[in-house]
């Protein structure tokens, strides 16, 4: 992980962020980059299911959900002056 | 590219009928509204069977063409991709590649892709295009692409990839007419276009199918081998592909997807911010949830009293038609109540599917499994569970039938194992009977009455937490299925889509598991009626019968438990269905039957109970038999239906006797720990 990219799940609602890389080799993260969330792409975070978990993200015009677990394994990068998750 | 139109001759008609139907395969994204199409093309003329070996659906219909010719057509297993990441998507690529000999490989192929989405969509089908079958794309959900404001040139799209682009809008059956046109054509083009390869993962399939052709080598970047296990090893390569892929895809879509510069607050976006609200969001489900469990629940029971009314009013007039004898007992014992066990439970079935048919059709569905998830993850279950395990309190049979919406093959399994422990309405009756005997006056306490009514429900919704978080643990996940779920554009369902949904679950019902129910039902009525002793009372005929020497038998093992040979009878009989236990009590303990006045009979019941005493004088019934006996049938799977619809939804018998079997050991720890538990500290 480089100093400017941070973890999917730390993004705030509303920001938007490029996906910089996948910290696992799990091929089930394929089917991610499948459904276009290559490296260099950009994400919006959504929302948040009312019970904090999972999150929705806006890919090109897909709208996804997944799990927190899973946001942890990918690494992105925001855009300038897009508010983070101090976590 | 232009091609030819399509060619009406007469002699091409007189050719048709003689040639073998060709088959077509349906192909396309979940949520692509590929099932809607094919409903539209196939009409009724469907067929959904398994694929042998695995609990994939299959489903098949008949098509007809431009010239009223019968068109085969497959609809495949929705997927994302044709390398595989479930159960569904392998039958899609195995049936694409001819890799499976129940099914032939199509002749053609009919590719949807969602206007709206048409990048992502356009990943899988330009994968299928490359394996060199004839094409027709169908470029559905046009309407809404307008709303979103994108511009579309299906020509150009056409042109680039040199197959049939069709612009629909399958829930309206627009363009419906002109893709049976293309699908006429006997000279269907296969597509050209093929994604540029990159450097490397050319020269591994110059060396790995040196001699094949270039559509051949496209498939081998799909089939287990050698070009896929290399693959599989290499991340790097696996992204080099996909990112070409997009980069191909990209291309393809900036002359034929216009998208508006600014951004459009959709539809979908408005409805999210309601039903995905923090506060309205519950309110909205918490209101449909009711809506569906009421419906379920109570809208059920008119018609079926209705059928029950009429399944009995059909053995009288047979009674009263036919000399008394086993033949008459058998037609109206045997088999009019099994064939009216097994329609009784249409009403439920198709008012569930409706709900769900509306949900999963506008786009809902994803949305309840969104809000739901992290409550069912607790316990290692999806979002998606949540409805079939809400629908198994009234009724197991509907709710096992709803977890084919569970795509994930792990959670789905869990769901159907631990769904029986819902307390349906089946087992009121039996609750029932037991409350009322417990306490000495006639009128129960209502607080009592609620409390007991309450604890048996909690310890079903126990038990189902308990066996999901435990059969998680041991289950291990068979494939490294991603939990990344779509939410889909809503859009307003369409009515044929619901209908032909619950028309299609019915007849599986019936077809599928109606015939084990009914044979299950024959073979217990058989066990309750022979062999025959003759100039006896019912009571007595009962204890001769089969199942009366059965209950004799397994006596010492429900001693422990706090029962008799009695309630051992009531127990096998209640097999095929626990509100049984209340009629095979009425009938051991001499009960005369009063059609008139239920209540009367059901009082005479509890007389009987409290009056019956064990060898040793004590009651039979005492509050802590009635407490074991009711816990027991809170965990005990007594329900053929059950089983049978299990059968058929795993397509095996090995899950349902399974559950019978585990179920049946926990209904007997549990009422044991309970009646022993319970003496032990010093109730009778």
């Amino acid at each position: 992980m480089t100093e400017d990219s941070l973890k999917l799940s730390h993004l705030q609602v509303g920001s938007r962020a490029r996906i910089a890389s996948y910290l696992s080799t799990d091929p089930a993260l394929r089917r991610f980059r499948e459904m276009g969330m290559l490296p260099g792409t950009e994400v919006r975070i959504v929302r948040l299911a009312p019970l904090g978990d999972p999150i929705e993200i806006a890919v090109g015009a897909s709208l996804l959900s997944l799990r927190r677990e899973q946001a942890d394994l990918i690494t992105v990068i925001p855009d300038k002056g897009a508010p983070t998750d101090p976590r | 590219m232009k091609s030819p139109p399509p060619d009406r001759s007469s002699e091409a008609k007189s050719s048709l009928r003689d040639a073998k139907p060709r088959v077509f395969a349906l192909v396309g994204n979940p949520n692509s509204g590929k099932t809607t199409l094919f409903n539209s093309l196939t009409g009724l003329r469907q067929k959904v069977s398994n694929y042998p070996g695995v609990t994939v659906e299959r489903k098949e219909g008949t098509a007809i063409g431009q010239h009223g010719e019968p068109i085969r057509l497959i609809d495949l297993p929705g997927a994302y991709s044709l390398n595989p990441q479930s159960p569904d998507e392998e039958i899609l690529r195995d049936v694409l590649l001819g890799r499976r000999t129940d099914t032939p490989r199509p002749d053609a192929v009919i590719c949807v892709i969602d206007a709206t989405n048409a990048e992502r969509h356009l990943y899988l089908a330009t994968q299928v295009l490359e394996l060199g079958l004839p094409t027709i794309l169908v470029l559905n959900m046009t309407d809404l692409a307008e709303a979103s404001q994108i511009r579309i040139d299906p020509e150009k799209l056409s042109a680039k990839l040199g197959v049939p682009v069709v612009p629909m809008r399958a829930h309206r059956r627009a363009g419906l007419p002109e893709l049976r046109i293309a699908m006429s054509r006997h000279d269907l083009p296969a597509s050209g276009h093929q994604v540029p390869l990159p450097e490397e993962i050319h020269g591994l399939l110059e060396k790995t199918h040196a001699e094949d052709s270039a559509h051949a080598r496209h498939a081998a970047l799909y089939a287990p081998g050698k070009a896929r296990e290399l693959l599989d090893s290499n991340q790097e390569w696996e992204d080099r592909l996909i990112a070409a892929r997009y980069d191909s895809i990209h291309e393809l879509c900036e002359d034929s997807f216009h998208r508006s510069e600014t951004e459009v607050t959709t539809l979908t976006d408005r409805l999210d911010g309601i039903f995905l609200h923090r506060i309205f969001g519950w309110l909205v489900l918490s209101a449909v949830l009711i809506i569906l469990f009421v419906m379920v629940f109570f809208g059920g029971e008119l018609p079926m009293q209705g059928i029950e009314w009429l399944f009995g009013k059909l053995a009288e007039v047979i009674q009263a038609a036919m000399p008394p004898g086993d033949l008459r007992d058998l037609l109206t014992d045997g088999i009019i109540a099994g064939v009216g066990g097994v329609i009784v439970f249409l009403p439920q079935i198709l008012i569930l599917f409706f709900f769900i048919g509306l949900m999963e059709d506008s786009g809902y569905l994803p949305r309840v499994a969104f809000l739901l998830d992290r409550f069912m993850s607790r316990v290692g279950l999806h979002g998606r569970s949540f409805i079939p395990l809400l629908s198994s309190y009234a009724c197991a049979v509907p709710g096992i039938m709803g977890t084919r919406t569970i795509d994930n093959p792990k959670d789905r399994l869990v769901t159907i194992l631990v769904a029986p422990f819902a307390s349906c309405s089946a087992r009121l009756p039996v609750y029932a009977i037991m409350i009322v005997t417990i306490f000495p006056t006639e009128r129960v306490p209502l607080l009592a009455k609620a409390g007991l009514l309450f604890g048996m429900y909690a310890l079903g919704t126990i038990g189902i937490f308990c066996f999901a978080w435990l059969f998680n643990k041991i289950l291990k996940r068979d494939t490294s299925a991603p939990t990344v779920m779509e939410l889909p554009t809503y859009k307003s369902p369409s009515l044929r889509s619901v209908l032909s949904q619950m028309w299609d679950r019915s007849k599986l019902f019936v077809r599928r598991a109606g015939t084990v129910i009914l044979g299950i039902s024959i073979l217990l009525w058989a066990a309750n009626t022979y062999p025959k002793t003759p100039g006896v009372d019912a009571a007595t005929q009962s204890e001769n019968s089969f199942a009366g020497k059965l209950g004799h038998a397994i006596e010492p093992v429900i001693e422990p438990l706090g029962y008799d040979w009695r309630i051992g009878v009531g127990i096998i009989a209640s097999f095929a269905a626990r509100e049984v236990f209340v009629s095979a009590m009425k009938i051991s303990f001499n009960v005369a039957e009063d059609d008139e006045d239920e209540a009367a009979t059901m009082m005479q019941l509890r007389e009987r109970f409290r009056e019956s005493k064990r060898d040793d004088g004590t009651p039979l019934f005492s509050p802590l038999t009635c407490i074991s006996l009711m816990v027991f049938y809170v965990f005990a799977l007594q329900c053929a239906s059950t089983v049978a619809v299990v059968r058929r939804e795993t397509n095996s018998w090995r899950w349902p006797l399974f559950q019978l079997g585990y179920m049946t050991l926990t209904a007997y720890l549990a009422a044991l720990i309970v009646y022993q538990g319970g003496r032990f500290l010093g109730f009778a």
